[in-house]
């Protein structure tokens, strides 16, 4: 019965080369509780994580555990003392079985015998039902996410952190985890949840520390501010949400998919099924799913990555491209914005304005006889980085230097400056700051405004709902039909996301 | 008369493909955890110089065999503080490590030209060994053989039931989750490599004491590389590394044979066959990316740095 929290943070600073990714952070979880840790990319959350876990050490600044000084050296001291992660990023072994996995998490003495049935009883008990004997590349996200909590769950913690938990769940799943998450809080175990969803933040937890540039700017509970305030708080300033115009009406669709189906090339990847679905000029068309659905699949059949045997399958302003590569569908007035920017939508050691020839050579006349126009291709460049405000020193800088949210305008501004008729694009706010993302679905809208199609293929259910006209939910490879986003409740998404 | 033949050619391919199944398996220990070494042939080598010289000079084979995978650990010690601490790009080390060793054994090697070691001791159990074409085939060989199959059991059994194994191929198949767990990921791979290492001079001790008694510079002629064809030839597999270092030996003494009953195939040809071969099977197996892929190590030839 101390009055000494269960954890408790003093003065934590962390310097990085250019950076001060936390600086004298002070925080406090008492038992039972569950505490938000709430801030923006490159807030600090991971670093202050990454210290409590032992993964990474401070400059300065003191850690109690239970009132008692601790210096935890690696993850295994902090899970000796009854620390537990699950982290953003799976640690999981794609090519092992659930029990495999589970070993490798837990210390010796807890693998001698009996681990499948202590697997079986944790899972029933929190309701995370896992069937032991199957290999993880064959299981859902929701399905991993199990298996990470099932493996913190097992060694009984007391402080259990959270990193982004619901980023790739449904709606569903995420009760689950909510009904789980309240139940380890009634047992006494204390929960530090690292988040960016304020309505959800606002749902589930107790109390709220906000952190902005390395440094905590305000604790709360969130119960009883609302979701703008806490998001002025974590981003330091007014935000401004996206304007949405009314959709120009016009009927004539641009792009039209008719019964697109396709093996995936991919390792364990989802094969498209009997796919057919339109975009009309002036219209967003939102594509929602959980990753691993057929998103990438129906990236790469579309940008003409994987080619398909019928040329009808796919058309654009009535030209049949589905047979042809991604140069002759950029010259048809389509273009593209992949999920991953470094290294597909970008050469990361490339220069911006070379960046910008490796797409724009064609449609936005940088290249004269196979010779490259530098001067035309810098300024290209440069209208792009003035007109879509990404913070760079100048186009003569790598790719890879500037942050994701700056990359991703760079990249969406290319794209949208050579005027397409069609603009394509997979997961366009992923890890981006909020500023960024909005100035990305606002361009997004303004083309669409103008009367392009545009199709964004999302798993930030918020943002489609936001931003699109209709919405489509893609899960094992098949589409659903399309429902104007007006109709649609997060309920009945959520549930054709899983399939049913 | 012919089964006096058969036995004798039997023999011969046990001794010749002993040295593969070291190599091979020691390998599959380095790659698994997601380390390529390409310096096996080095490796080899130096392990069959370090062997035959330690014979010569004290005339002891146990020692002899003893020195032949220190040798060869020490090879990897110098790869595995190249690559694992210092990140240096695993391909282009291995490869110098070849090189190297190559030479290093030459320089050593010089004063032994010509000298003959008197081989290793064979098994003999009275009554057993001379039981006809099983005896000698079964309970006639040296201690190496032995060994061979038992590193194979061993490292089977290591790398599918141990905890310790468990963590091994975890580091190989997602060094970056392995390590976040809190797995000593560089520690780990330093571990198997030296295995790799010990089990590579095992195969070159094999060579220079008991395939050929002699010293000859040069003399392991590719077998390093056949043992990395083999590791992925057997996708990983120690039972079937075995088996394909018993074909590929069958393949060489066969060739050898043939010369000697005078068929009329240019030797040049046979002696490129297990090289086809490789590149054969190398091709099937890859045609099946998905079922490849989840067979190699994820890792592998990755160098890890841990950002924390």
């Amino acid at each position: 019965m101390s009055a000494e929290p269960r954890l408790r943070l003093e003065g934590v600073t962390r310097r990085f080369p250019g950076v001060l990714a936390n600086d004298d952070v002070n925080l406090a979880v008492e038992a039972g509780e569950i505490h938000a840790l709430l801030g923006e990319n490159g807030a600090g959350k991971s670093t202050l994580v990454k210290f409590i876990y032992g993964v990474q050490s401070a400059d300065s600044g003191t850690l109690f555990w239970e009132g008692r000084p601790q210096r935890i050296a690696n993850p295994k001291a902090a899970r000796r003392l009854g620390i537990a992660m699950v982290f953003q990023h799976f640690s999981l072994f794609d090519a092992m079985t659930v029990t495999e996995n589970i070993a490798l998490g837990l210390p010796r003495s807890f693998t001698r015998s009996g681990l499948e049935e202590r697997i079986h009883d944790v899972s029933r008990r929190y309701g995370l039902p896992l069937d032991p004997g199957r290999h993880v590349h064959a299981l859902s996200v929701g399905e991993r996410q199990r298996i990470e909590v099932v493996r913190c769950l097992l060694q009984e913690p007391r402080l259990l952190i959270m990193d982004e938990p619901t980023s790739v769940l449904t709606p569903q799943e995420v009760e689950g985890l909510f009904a789980t998450l309240r139940q380890l809080s009634d047992d006494g175990v204390s929960i530090l949840y690292i988040s960016h969803k304020l309505q959800e933040i606002r749902d589930l937890c107790h109390k709220a520390t906000i952190m902005r540039g390395g440094r905590v700017v305000a604790e709360c509970d969130p119960a009883t501010r609302s979701t703008h305030e806490l998001a002025e708080l974590m981003i330091g300033s007014d935000l401004t949400l996206p304007r949405r115009t009314s959709a120009a009406g016009s009927a004539s669709p641009r792009l039209e998919v008719r019964h697109l189906a396709l093996a995936s090339s991919r390792l364990h990847g989802t094969p498209l099924n009997d796919i057919s679905f339109e975009v009309l000029a002036g219209e967003i068309l939102g594509i929602a799913g959980i990753a691993g659905n057929g998103q990438q699949e129906l990236m790469d059949a579309l940008s003409g990555e994987t080619p398909l045997p019928d040329d009808h399958a796919i058309v654009v302003d009535g030209t049949p491209v589905g047979a042809s590569g991604p140069n002759r569908r950029r010259a048809a007035g389509m273009v593209f914005v992949p999920e991953e920017r470094l290294g597909h939508g970008a050469v990361p050691q490339m220069t911006l304005w070379e960046n910008a020839l490796l797409s724009g050579a064609a449609t936005s006349n940088l290249v004269t006889r196979g010779m490259i126009s530098g001067a035309r291709a810098r300024a290209f460049a440069a209208a792009v980085v003035r007109d879509f405000d990404v913070r760079t020193p100048g186009v003569t800088q790598p790719a890879s230097s500037l942050s994701g949210g700056n990359l991703q305008k760079f990249i969406i501004g290319r794209e949208i400056s050579h005027n397409p008729g069609i603009i394509l694009a997979l997961q366009p706010t992923w890890g981006v700051d909020a500023g960024s993302a909005a100035a990305v679905r606002q361009a997004l809208i303004d083309l669409a405004a103008d009367g392009a199609a545009v199709l964004v293929i999302s798993q930030d259910l918020e943002e489609l709902m936001e931003i699109s006209d209709r919405l489509c939910v893609i899960s094992q490879g098949r589409l659903s039909p399309p429902m104007r986003t007006m109709d649609a409740t997060a309920s009945r998404i959520g549930l054709l996301m899983a399939g049913s | 008369m012919t089964i006096d033949f058969l036995v004798a050619a039997l023999m011969t391919i046990i001794t010749a493909s002993t040295p593969l199944v070291f190599a091979a398996v020691g390998e599959i220990v380095a790659e698994k955890s997601g380390v390529l070494n390409l310096g096996v042939e080095g490796m080899m080598i130096v392990g069959a110089i370090g062997a035959f010289a330690t014979g010569i000079v004290t005339g002891d084979p146990v020692l002899a065999v003893l020195a032949g995978a220190a040798s060869g650990a020490l090879m990897a010690f110098i790869f595995g503080c190249l690559t694992l601490w210092l990140l240096s790009n695993q391909v282009a080390t291995g490869l110098a490590l070849t090189i190297f060793g190559i030479g290093l054994s030459a320089l050593v090697g010089h004063q032994f030209v010509g000298v003959t070691f008197a081989g290793l001791p064979k098994l003999d159990i009275p009554g057993i060994t001379d039981l006809p074409f099983i005896g000698p085939l079964l309970f006639g060989h040296d201690a190496l053989v032995y060994l061979s199959v038992v590193s194979v059991v061993g490292v089977a059994w290591f790398l599918r039931r141990t905890r310790t194994g468990l963590a091994l191929r975890a580091v190989g198949e997602n060094h970056d989750a392995a390590h976040s767990i809190g797995y000593p990921v560089i520690m780990i791979r330093l571990m198997a490599v030296l295995f790799g290492g010990v089990m590579a001079g095992l195969g070159g001790a094999c060579l220079s004491l008991a395939y050929t008694p002699l010293w000859i510079e040069n003399m392991t002629a590719g077998r390093g590389w056949i043992a990395l064809a083999l590791v992925v030839f057997a996708s990983w597999r120690p039972w079937r590394a075995f088996f394909g270092a018993y074909l590929f030996g069958g393949i060489t003494i066969i060739q050898l044979h043939a010369q000697g009953l005078g068929v009329a195939i240019p030797s040049q040809i046979l002696s490129m066959l297990p090289y086809i071969a490789t590149i054969v099977v190398l091709v099937l197996i890859s045609r099946d990316d998905v079922r490849m892929r989840f067979n190699a190590p994820a890792c592998l030839g990755r160098s890890f740095h841990a950002t924390g």
